[in-house]
């Protein structure tokens, strides 16, 4: 009966149904590696001595190189292929790409593409792992896993039950969102959406999910204020919502500080479009902590890439 | 010498002609007659049809049959015979082939090649803007001298309200059914699947109803100042099927489609990222589902149709959102419309089969679907209760592009006749 099985290769794909006791080991270990880069030990940690490819076929600075650097941390070598020098502009579909570069011995792919599913049907072909860093407008889960390891830290708890997490903008056309609403779910956390109504499939509201076009009443009951960057580049529908409607109705100033709760934070994936998510002085201000995504982006991206690499 | 064809010991529905009776049909040089004298019976092809349906052939007012110029999905050949393994005896070609059926002599050149290679009788249409680009008209009173049955840009929409109000007018004047592709375009860029709850569970953009609903709207409107008959395809959302209800009260003359893959399935059915599952316009929501069967079962759908749309293994093997639209489906018109309409009691067999013949015949003025005395003897037996499975090699189409393959279908088609030729046997 027990035939010698082939190990599943662990893919890092989704948010979706990840189960909440793998959420707990990768952010222990995102911790353990948070205190080691902050304190300049991360060198101690055992050395995965493997090559990682980032193939990123849409434009990324921040994902990329905190990947990169992840990986670096990790002991991890690490090859760059960007769409503009990638064959696939000599018309090799992406699949024929993954399985090159799994010939040439990669270890495992690291994947951005303009396709949603794109992630998951490389994942299909391959043996080695493949992370997702963005396909589309489905998921980008190594930011949504660092925006709640980031709200983790910030409260104190594991648990997010209790919180209520307001994501404001386009949630139909946000990857950062289509991670996002799953995984704070499965912590606990209450959400409210908040946009245009043409921006927010109405039938994503649930028990623990709301919805509204109120920034002002959304923002007097939550805890955390993620703002999305309006992703003008994906819209299809460029013309569904005028940009200065959204910015009177939705955008964050100073002078709107004050509706949110007294301990409230404010958040961001990044890049910003300042001054129409976001004004410099909120970015700026006590209650921001973008750049704590940004660091504990790192931490996160070297515990998934433990996970699908490690021992 | 003289041909006969006797089918005896069968279920005869003949919905034009109110017949639904255990009885017999008689083919005469391929017509249809009332009866044949003994010795004609002595030399009569036997047909035992015991146990099966004996009905027209089944007409299908919207396939893609991608001749000219995709041959590599579908030929003229390949797509009347999966036609006719499905039961269907007439089929209506859209015209967004390669080149598209915009000029006379593309026409000409596909008759020619529809006389050599059709097993099956094939309709055109021809588009009613030069390429469906929807910015110039093409010469239409050209193409209908060419024995068009309707003109359509099938696969696009004409966002040009003055245009459209134009092709309106000729339409009319000539008394030649127009065909839309009900779709607004600026709100379905980039679309892939239907708007809503799936749509953001799996990344990809939406098709919003509202898109649908605003075409019919309009074109609702434009037929009721210039009294076109406006047929519009494929209807997959609830609130067009009630704007078309509301507009039939008040006498204006427009209809309605329905396909077999709208009334079966939801957008639920693309979880797992099938692109067998992606077609144009998008399956909808559990509400809009029922909506379409509703519209069919009050008529306000008048007819059902495939939209069979062949793509290559390679163009549907990708992401949701390179995926080519479309599904084949003549072959599986009957099992689906029998589950989905007949077998869960929501209609009978003749009011199935009303929809799938002489109706749609009827809509494009098309002499189809009876088995009236002296008509073309087009006919399909079936076996409404044989379960079978649908597999790539069972599949006579080219291109194997369906939501149903692996799946248990009920009810087959036996033999199909066309013009007295017995073309299909199972």
């Amino acid at each position: 009966m027990t035939v010698a099985e082939k190990p599943t290769t662990k893919h890092f794909l989704s948010t979706k149904n990840l189960p909440l006791e793998d959420l707990k080991n990768l952010f222990s270990k995102a911790r353990l590696y948070k205190s080691a880069l902050d304190k300049n030990t991360a060198e101690h940690f055992p050395k995965i001595e493997k090559t990682l490819v980032n193939l990123f076929l849409e434009p990324s600075t921040r994902t990329r190189v905190s990947f990169e650097i992840a990986a670096k941390k990790l002991g991890a070598q690490v090859v760059n292929i960007e769409s503009a020098t990638s064959s696939l502009t000599k018309g090799e579909s992406l699949i024929d790409t993954a399985l090159n570069l799994q010939a040439l011995y990669a270890d495992a792919l690291i994947i951005r593409n303009k396709e949603s599913g794109s992630a998951s049907m490389v994942a299909q072909h391959l043996n080695i792992p493949v992370i997702n860093a963005g396909d589309g407008t489905n998921e980008h889960p190594t930011q949504a896993l660092l925006d709640a390891f980031t709200i983790t830290e910030h409260f104190r708890t594991l648990s997010l039950s209790g919180l209520t997490i307001a994501i404001v903008g386009d949630i139909a056309h946000s990857r950062v969102a289509g991670s996002n609403i799953p995984l704070l779910q499965t912590l606990g956390a209450k959400i409210i959406l908040v946009g245009p109504e043409s921006w927010i499939p109405s039938n994503l509201a649930n028990e623990n999910v709301s919805i509204s076009d109120d920034l002002e009443s959304a923002l007097k009951v939550a805890d955390v204020a993620m703002f999305l960057r309006i992703q003008t580049e994906r819209h299809a529908n460029q013309s569904q919502v005028p940009l200065d409607y959204y910015v009177l109705k939705f955008s964050m100033n100073q002078s709107r500080l004050s509706w949110l709760k007294k301990d409230a934070v404010i958040m961001h994936p990044g890049p910003i479009n300042e001054d129409i998510e976001l004004d410099a002085h909120c970015i700026r201000s006590d209650r921001s902590l973008i750049l704590q995504q940004v660091s504990n982006g790192v931490a996160v991206r070297m515990a998934v890439i433990e996970s699908c690499l490690g021992h | 010498m003289d041909e006969f064809i006797w089918i005896a010991g069968g279920r005869v529905i003949d919905p034009a002609n109110n017949r639904d009776a255990l009885g017999e049909v008689f083919v005469k040089n391929g017509k249809i007659v009332d009866n044949l004298t003994v010795e004609e019976r002595e030399q009569a092809h036997h047909i035992d049809a015991e146990g099966k349906i004996v009905c027209p052939g089944f007409v299908d007012i919207h396939v893609h049959l991608r001749e000219p110029g995709q041959t590599h999905k579908e030929t003229i050949k390949t797509g009347t015979q999966s036609a006719a393994a499905g039961g269907i005896t007439t089929v209506v070609a859209m015209p967004n082939t390669q080149p598209a059926l915009d000029t006379v002599q593309t026409l000409n050149e596909l008759n020619a090649i529809i006389k050599r290679d059709a097993c099956i009788n094939v309709f055109n249409t021809a588009c009613f803007t030069k390429d469906r680009k929807g910015k110039e008209l093409s010469p239409i009173e050209d193409l209908i001298s060419t024995g068009i049955v309707a003109l359509t840009d099938d696969g696009d929409c004409v966002e040009d309200n003055a245009l459209m109000r134009q092709i309106c007018e000729i339409a009319a004047k000539h008394s030649i059914p127009l065909m839309d592709h009900c779709q607004e375009p600026t709100l379905t860029r980039g679309a892939v699947m239907n708007e809503g709850k799936w749509s953001r569970e799996l990344g990809v953009t939406g098709w919003p109803n509202a898109a649908e609903d605003i075409i019919v709207a309009r074109n609702i409107v434009l037929s009721k100042y210039t009294g076109a008959h406006i047929h519009m395809q494929h209807i997959s959302s609830a609130y067009s099927v009630e704007l078309i209800r509301e507009a039939k009260k008040l006498g204006i003359k427009v209809t309605g489609e329905a396909m077999p893959h709208h009334m079966a399935l939801t957008d639920e059915c693309l979880k797992d990222r099938n692109a067998n599952f992606k077609m144009n316009p998008p399956l909808r929501t559990e509400e809009d589902r029922l909506a379409v069967i509703e519209g069919v079962l009050d008529g306000t759908l008048d007819i059902i149709a495939t939209d069979h749309a062949p793509h290559a293994k390679e163009e549907k093997e990708t992401t949701l959102d390179k995926a080519a639209f479309g599904i084949i489906g003549l072959e599986t018109l009957l099992p689906i419309c029998l589950e989905v309409l007949v077998n869960s009691g929501k209609c009978d067999l003749p009011f199935l089969i009303s929809r799938i013949t002489h109706k749609p015949a009827e809509l494009l003025g098309l002499k189809k679907g009876t088995l009236s005395l002296g008509s073309d003897a087009d006919i399909t037996v079936f076996d409404p209760n044989k379960e079978w499975t649908l597999t790539e090699e069972s599949i006579l189409s080219k291109s194997k592009n369906s939501p149903w393959l692996g799946k248990k279908l009920k009810g087959k088609a036996t033999h199909t006749l066309v013009a007295g030729k017995l073309i299909y046997k199972a």
